[in-house]
């Protein structure tokens, strides 16, 4: 397509062309009520001195007779730019004037009429209009007195005049603002699809442009450009995800495949080969678990585990959650303890006590005292304390904390920040049993609610915090992670 | 025990129809949707295994379409969906059981039994009894023998499902589902601990063990040794 049919092909400039039109009828139709007004106008002033000038002559000839009649009217007829003057004998016969020829018929009727005309002194063939008057005078004289139309038709003309170049004008200006509108339109469109372009291309990290001044394209610039930032997040997750899936199922692939191998390679005994299918199904069985935690993830991730969410109460998810924990975590010398407070919530119930599990259970795996030295004289009591777990719920504001605190090593400083970060794990727990997707899975859940997954140290410990909206409703997710978006036209 | 599998994947259904034949069952095999139906209703089963993604016609609507004519048999879904709301999709659409793909044999086998049990079984009882252990299920009184025994709450209901069940496996899963009513699966041996803690509750200091583990599969009470 070339630039000029582009340019006329803008919303901007079939905008232009609508409203051109309308303004040209506009001015159009003005001109119009004013000529016709003008020329009434005219016209009518015309009539009143024409009558007035037939009431006076049509008395002289009632007070002086015939001859008074004819001497005033070869007197008027010779002033300058004097009316039209023309005084019939009863035979037809025209006795005194200044009028040369009629159109036919003209004496024939009283009244007035518009006729065609020639002067007495005018020698050119040119046509003259005039709005005449002819008046009965007794015994069959008759009388025409009548106004050159020049005048009015000059006005005329010049309104026309004007009306043409207004018209012109309009147009021309129209047009003219028109293209630049529908350029700077253009331009910036132009601008928005070369960055779109480069972004389908692959370019994800690219922002449309957003000029200073705040109109709707700027607004729509930020809403896409909100988008995309959600969408290179997604895809930051997706392609962190794949990578989490190559290391975390290929590693146990690996094994898998290194022990039937092995398996296969010395001609062992029968319960060995027992052995090795067993660890072969122990391996696979973990392999799922994995896979279930990644899919998960990646489903609490792209929202669309919002459907199940309903009212509850977060106290009872950690009382429950305490409830299946407390003989695990007892048999592995530790003290699951729970702290409740009512705190509603609408959520997916399900998830969230998946979440705190895996927090319970990430507790009880890395949360038991650093072996440090004894001291003379350790006293028993410090060590149960250390040893305690703490699940609590309660609300904070218009926030639900879930909560699970222990006080084993804890995660360092640094590593925390890293840790709460969407699919990262800690080199730490790889090595550790487990698929280690615990708090990963406890941060997305927390991100499904609008929340967020804290790690907070408990000196010493580790407090890890499930902060969810008391209110978390789907729509509210969005609005909660991006503040920046105006939500409504400002 | 009759039984009809629908499963469009060679492999497992062979693997499937092998296994159940092995533990003495009469196990079909169909391998669309459409004559998945058609057997099922000419057929008298106990238990029907589906696939959920089936060629011709998808499981949810078989299942929908059987129920729609009144045929009740208990029907145990299997899918390669194993999240929550696929589960309650599954549910909803008429089926007794949700099983996620892949799944252990023993895992399936202790929910067929338990299906197949519920269809031609007596009214929920007051009262369950295994050996000389007898819960009563309104007064939420357990005794062995002479001695009352004292249960926490979730004991109680523990014991009373694996009662309701007695003489059937009963799995991890299974209890997790249907006494905590959590369908995510622990990393860790979280049952078992409860496990013991009921044994130690309900079998210590008496002479014959009425909780027994089944290897690879779960628990079962039941009077007798294995």
């Amino acid at each position: 397509m070339t630039a000029f049919g582009k340019l006329i092909r803008t919303t901007a400039f079939r905008l232009t062309l609508v409203y051109l039109f309308l303004f040209a009828l506009f001015a159009a139709s003005l001109l119009a009520y004013f000529a016709w007004n003008t020329r009434r106008l005219i016209t009518e002033q015309i009539a009143t001195t024409v009558t007035a000038e037939t009431g006076e002559v049509s008395d002289i000839f009632g007070r002086r007779g015939l001859r008074g009649l004819v001497l005033t009217i070869e007197n008027r007829a010779l002033r300058p730019g004097a009316n039209l003057y023309l005084v019939t004998a009863p035979t037809g016969v025209a006795i005194a004037g200044n009028v040369g020829s009629l159109a036919p018929g003209v004496m024939a009727t009283t009244g007035w009429s518009e006729t065609a005309y020639r002067r007495l002194d005018e020698q050119d063939d040119a046509e003259h209009r005039a709005l005449v008057h002819v008046t009965e005078l007794s015994s069959g004289f008759r009388l025409l007195i009548g106004r050159d139309l020049e005048e009015r038709r000059r006005m005329f003309g010049i309104i026309a005049k004007a009306a043409q170049w207004s018209v012109l004008i309009v147009v021309v200006l129209g047009l003219g603002g028109g293209v630049f509108v529908a350029r700077r339109v253009l331009w910036r469109i132009d601008a928005i699809t070369g960055t779109t372009q480069r972004i389908m291309a692959g370019d994800l990290s690219g922002r449309l442009p957003v000029g200073r001044s705040g109109d709707e394209l700027d607004r729509l610039a930020e809403n896409l450009n909100a988008m995309l930032e959600r969408i290179e997040a997604l895809m930051t997750g997706l392609k962190e995800v794949s990578d989490n899936i190559a290391h975390d199922l290929k590693t146990p692939l690996t094994r898998l495949r290194n022990r039937a191998e092995e398996a296969l390679a010395k001609s062992a005994s029968e319960a060995e080969y027992r052995n090795a299918l067993e660890r072969t199904i122990e391996e696979s069985d973990g392999l799922i678990r994995t896979f279930n935690a990644l899919l998960m993830i990646a489903r609490a991730e792209s929202g669309q585990a919002r459907g199940n969410m309903d009212d509850f109460d977060a106290a009872d998810v950690a009382n429950g959650i305490h409830e299946l924990y407390e003989p695990l975590a007892e048999e592995d010398g530790m003290a699951l303890q729970v702290k409740t407070l009512p705190a509603p919530l609408h959520g997916n119930r399900e998830l969230i006590s998946q979440a705190l599990a895996n927090l319970v259970e990430n507790a009880i795996k890395y949360g038991k005292p650093v072996a440090l030295p004894q001291p003379l004289g350790a006293d028993a009591v410090a060590d149960a304390d250390s040893r305690r777990i703490v699940i609590e719920a309660r609300c904070a504001g218009d926030q639900v904390l879930l909560s699970v605190t222990d006080h084993g090593p804890g995660i360092p400083e640094g590593d925390r920040k890293h840790a709460v970060e969407r699919f990262v794990r800690l080199e730490a727990s790889r090595t550790l049993p487990g698929s280690g997707l615990g708090l990963s899975l406890a941060s997305a859940v927390a991100t499904l609610h609008g929340g967020e997954l804290r790690l907070v140290d408990a000196h010493p410990g580790l407090s890890a915090i499930l902060a969810i909206p008391a209110l978390a409703g789907g729509g509210d997710r969005l609005a909660a992670q991006m503040p920046d978006v105006p939500q409504k036209a400002a | 025990m009759r039984l009809l599998i629908i499963e469009d994947d060679r492999e497992s259904a062979d693997y499937l129809v092998k296994a159940f034949r092995e533990v003495g069952y009469v196990a079909d095999l169909a391998s669309d949707g459409e004559q998945g139906l058609a057997q099922a209703e000419s057929g008298e089963y106990d238990v029907l295994v589906v696939d959920r993604m089936l060629p011709k016609r998808d499981g949810l609507s078989l299942i929908g379409a059987l129920r729609d004519k009144g045929n009740r048999t208990p029907v145990l879904i299997l899918s390669a969906l194993g999240q929550v709301d696929d589960r309650i999709k599954g549910l909803r659409a008429g089926g007794d059981d949700y099983l996620p793909k892949p799944y252990a044999f023993a895992e399936l086998l202790a929910r067929v039994e338990v299906l197949s049990r519920r269809r031609g079984g007596p009214a929920e009882e007051t009262t369950y009894r295994v050996g000389d252990l007898e819960l009563d299920r309104l007064s939420h009184r357990v005794a062995r023998g002479k001695d009352e025994l004292t249960l926490q709450p979730r004991e109680f209901r523990l014991l009373e499902y694996l009662m309701k069940h007695a003489g059937q496996v009963v799995t991890r899963t299974m209890l997790l589902e249907n006494v905590w009513d959590y369908h995510f699966d622990p990393q860790t041996n979280v049952i078992d601990v409860h496990i013991s803690r009921l044994r130690s509750k309900i079998d210590r200091g008496f002479e014959r063990p009425l909780l027994h583990t089944i290897r690879g599969a779960g628990y079962m009470i039941r009077d007798g040794i294995r």
